[in-house]
C-alpha cells in the first residue's frame, strides 16, 4: 500500500504494538535544554533510574542564559539555580552538554541539526514545542512534555497516540522579498492555530523543494503554530548536501548507504493523506501578524482587520480582544504601525542565512532613532560565522545591539524582555500576550522584514527602503 | 499518579478561546526546578491585571472543574501548564478543543481533558454563570459529563488504554519497563550509521 513518509517513519520505529495500546516508538536523538528537564532527572532519581541511552542525548542551555557579559554569573538567582541544575544532571547522568560559553551552544533546535545530528528518517524529540523544526531534514520530530522526557531518558522511547496526515502542498516560486517565513505564517493564517490539531503536515510542491534547508526548517518551526503535531519536508539533494560533512554526519560508505536509504522515505505516489491545502507561492508577499496568536496575520500590505467582520462568534471575540491588547484599530495600514524594538534571531529566524538576509538590508544603513534593534545568533557557531562574514559589524555599524546566543526576547526568560506597552517586530514564533515579556506587545516577521523595520521605524518591507 | 474515577466538583467558566500555555502560566514561573507550587503562576497574568477575571471572583473558590473556550493549552509544551492547573486545586479540564500537547501532558499527570461539543460547553457556561454553585460530575467510569442544574448528561470519548491508566493510576515509565527486552531487541537492529552524541 502506498504510504506517506510520516507514516515509514513512525513504521520504522515501533518497538513494540499491541491491541488497544498506543504504538511504542523508539527514539533517535533526544534533546535536552535547562527548562523543561529538571523535574524529569528528579523523577529519575526518586525511582532509582538511570538514562538508558546517554549516547542518544545532548543538552545545551538556551532558554535562561543572558545574551551579554557571558564570563559574569547569571544574575537572576532563579535562573541561575536552573542552568546549574542541569549541569548537575547532565554531569551524574553522563549527558553531554554544551554549557553557556561552548562553541557548540545555542538554542537546542539550531545546535542539532548544525552538529549534524538531526538527518533524515530519525525520530526526534525534545521538551519544547519547536522541535517540529527538525522535520526539515524529513525526520519525524515532536515537542513533548517533560513526563515524556522522563520516559525517554529512562526507556529511550514513548508510546505514541496516531496520528493524521495533512499535505500542505505551495505551488509556484516565491517572488522577492518574501520568505519561508512568509510561506507558514500565510499557511497558520489560512488553516488557524488549531487547523493542523492532530495531523503531521508534509509540506510539498516545488516552493517548498526550492528552499534551502535553513528555510525549510523555518517552515516546519512553526507547524506547531498550526496546532500540528510535527511538519515534515521529504528529504532531496538539498538535504544530502547540507548533512554530509558535519560532524555527526555518516561518512564514507555509510553516508552513501545512508542516501539510499533517505530516498525511500519520500511518500509513496498515490499515497493519500487525510487533508490537502494547497497555496499558490506567487500570490504570497511578506507576511506580518496583527493580533495575540500566530493565525492572526495579513499581508503587510494589508490593514488591521475589523473584527466585525468576523462571522464566527467566537473568533470575532478573540479579535477584538486581541485589538485591545495590541492597541490596534481597525483599518489602520500595518505599514503605519510604529516599533520600539525589532528581535532578529530565535529556533525560527536565528540562522545563518536569516542574519545574511538582514545584514544585506541594514548594511550602510541606521536602526531609526527610537528603536532598539537585538540580534541574537542561534547558536555561537552561527556567531563566529556571522563574524567571519562580517555581518556582525554590519549590524553594530548599523547601530543594533550584537548579542551571544540564546533564546533570548523570542519569550523572555532572560533579561531581554518588552517593558509594559513595547511593541516589537520579531522574527521568532509567537505573539501570544505578555510572550516577550509583560504587557509587550509583538508583531511577527521574516528576517527581511524585521530589517527594514528597523530602518523606518514602521513596519515595512525592504521595498519600502530609499535606495541607496 | 493520583488516580481518577469519579469527580464532582464547582465549575469555573472561562469563556476564551486559544488559551496558549503562556496565559496558563507565564515563563518566567517555568525557572523553578521542583515539581510542586505552581500554583501562583497559574493565569498570573490575567489574575494580577483584571479583577474581575473569573478566577478573581469569590463565588469560584474552590472549583474545581474549568470549563474553557476551544484551543485550549496551545503553544508552547511546557508540563508546568497542567501542574499549575492541579496545584491551583483542578481535577479536569472541558473543551471542546484542545492543543495536541497540552491534551498529551494533561493524561500523563492525571489531569483529565475531556473534549465535549461546543453547545455543551455553552450550556455549561451559562449554568455555571447562572449559578455558580452549580456541580458538575466528571465520570471516567461511565465516560459521562453530567451537571443536573445545567441540563447535561452527556458522553465522552477517551480510549480505553488512556481510561485505564488513569483509573489505576498508572506511571507510564513503569509500563513500558515491562518491556526493557523487546526495546534492546530493536535497538540491535538500527542503522549502524545512526549518529551518537557520545
Amino acid at each position: 500500500m502506498a504510504r506517506t513518509m510520516a507514516e515509514k517513519v513512525w513504521e520504522e520505529h515501533v518497538v513494540r504494538r499491541a491491541d488497544g495500546e498506543p504504538d511504542l516508538l523508539y527514539i533517535d536523538l533526544h534533546l535536552v535544554h535547562e527548562v523543561t528537564s529538571p523535574q524529569a532527572f528528579e523523577g529519575l532519581r526518586l525511582a532509582g533510574r538511570g538514562v538508558r541511552r546517554p549516547d542518544l542525548t545532548i543538552a545545551t542551555e538556551d532558554h535562561n542564559v543572558p545574551t551579554m557579559d557571558l564570563l559574569a554569573p547569571i544574575a537572576d538567582p532563579v535562573s541561575r539555580k536552573q542552568v546549574e541544575t542541569l549541569r548537575k544532571n547532565c554531569s551524574d547522568f553522563g549527558v553531554r552538554l554544551h554549557p553557556m560559553g561552548d562553541i557548540d551552544q545555542g538554542v537546542v533546535h539550531v545546535v542539532g541539526p548544525q552538529l549534524g545530528l538531526t538527518q533524515p528518517g530519525m525520530t526526534v524529540v525534545c521538551g519544547d514545542s519547536h522541535t517540529s523544526t527538525h522535520g526539515a531534514f524529513g525526520a519525524l520530530a515532536f515537542g513533548i512534555g517533560t513526563s515524556q522526557v522522563e520516559h525517554v531518558l529512562a526507556t529511550q522511547t514513548l508510546p505514541m497516540q496516531p496520528f493524521r496526515t495533512m499535505a500542505v502542498t505551495v505551488n509556484g516560486t516565491l517572488r522577492p522579498g518574501v520568505s519561508a517565513k512568509d510561506i507558514i505564517l500565510a499557511v497558520i493564517a489560512k488553516i488557524g492555530t488549531g487547523g493542523g490539531q492532530g495531523y503531521v503536515i508534509e509540506y510539498r510542491g516545488e516552493a517548498i523543494e526550492a528552499l534551502s534547508m535553513e528555510a525549510r526548517m523555518t517552515v516546519c518551526n512553526m507547524s506547531i503554530e498550526a496546532g500540528a503535531r510535527a511538519g515534515m519536508i521529504a528529504p532531496d539533494q538539498t538535504t544530502f548536501d547540507y548533512v554530509q560533512g558535519r560532524p555527526h554526519a555518516p561518512q564514507g560508505a555509510d553516508f552513501d548507504a545512508a542516501v539510499e536509504h533517505w530516498k525511500s522515505l519520500r511518500t509513496d505516489e498515490g499515497a493519500e493523506f487525510d487533508a490537502e491545502v494547497v497555496l499558490d507561492a506567487d500570490e504570497l508577499s511578506p507576511f506580518v501578524t496583527w493580533g495575540t496568536n500566530p493565525g492572526q496575520g495579513v499581508p503587510l500590505d494589508a490593514e488591521v482587520p475589523d473584527p466585525a467582520s468576523y462571522e464566527d462568534p467566537s473568533a470575532r471575540a478573540s479579535a477584538e480582544k486581541a485589538l485591545r491588547y495590541m492597541d490596534l484599530a481597525p483599518g489602520t495600514p500595518m505599514r503605519e504601525v510604529r516599533v520600539d524594538t525589532v528581535f532578529l534571531g530565535s529556533c525560527t529566524n536565528g540562522r545563518i542565512e536569516d542574519l545574511r538576509a538582514a545584514a544585506e538590508i541594514v548594511r550602510g544603513r541606521r536602526v531609526a532613532d527610537g528603536v532598539r534593534m537585538l540580534v541574537v545568533p542561534g547558536s555561537m557557531r552561527v556567531k563566529e560565522q556571522a563574524n567571519e562574514e562580517g555581518l556582525g559589524q554590519v549590524f553594530l555599524d548599523a547601530g543594533a545591539e550584537w548579542r551571544e546566543a540564546g533564546c533570548s526576547m523570542c519569550l523572555g526568560m532572560n533579561p531581554d524582555q518588552l517593558k509594559p506597552g513595547e511593541r516589537s517586530a520579531s522574527t521568532s514564533n509567537r505573539n501570544f500576550e505578555g510572550r516577550q515579556g509583560r504587557g509587550g506587545r509583538t508583531h511577527l516577521v521574516s528576517p527581511q522584514v524585521a530589517a527594514a523595520t528597523a530602518v523606518r521605524g514602521t513596519l515595512s518591507s525592504p521595498a519600502d527602503l530609499d535606495p541607496q | 499518579m493520583e488516580k481518577f474515577d469519579v469527580h464532582t466538583g464547582r465549575a469555573v467558566p472561562l469563556r476564551s478561546s486559544n488559551v496558549d500555555t503562556d496565559q496558563i502560566i507565564p515563563a518566567v514561573y517555568l525557572k523553578r526546578v521542583s515539581r510542586t507550587g505552581f500554583e501562583d503562576g497559574l493565569f498570573a497574568e490575567w489574575r494580577k491585571s483584571d479583577p474581575d477575571f473569573v478566577l478573581n471572583r469569590p463565588e469560584y473558590e474552590g472549583a474545581s472543574v474549568l470549563v474553557a473556550g476551544p484551543d485550549f493549552g496551545t503553544g508552547s509544551s511546557r508540563e508546568h501548564a497542567v501542574w499549575a492547573l492541579q496545584d491551583y486545586g483542578f481535577r479536569a479540564v472541558l473543551s471542546s478543543r484542545f492543543a495536541d500537547i497540552f491534551r498529551g501532558n494533561s493524561l500523563k499527570g492525571g489531569l483529565l481533558t475531556v473534549l465535549l461539543p461546543q453547545e455543551v460547553i455553552d450550556r455549561l457556561w451559562a449554568a455555571v454563570e447562572a449559578d455558580p454553585a452549580t456541580e458538575v460530575t466528571v465520570d471516567l467510569v461511565a465516560r459521562e459529563v453530567r451537571a443536573p442544574g445545567a441540563d447535561v448528561r452527556e458522553p465522552f470519548e477517551l480510549d480505553d488504554y488512556t481510561r485505564w491508566r488513569l483509573l489505576e493510576g498508572l506511571d507510564d515509565i513503569a509500563l513500558t519497563l515491562r518491556h526493557t527486552d523487546e526495546i534492546g531487541a530493536f535497538e540491535t537492529t538500527r542503522e549502524p550509521w545512526k549518529p551518537v552524541t557520545l
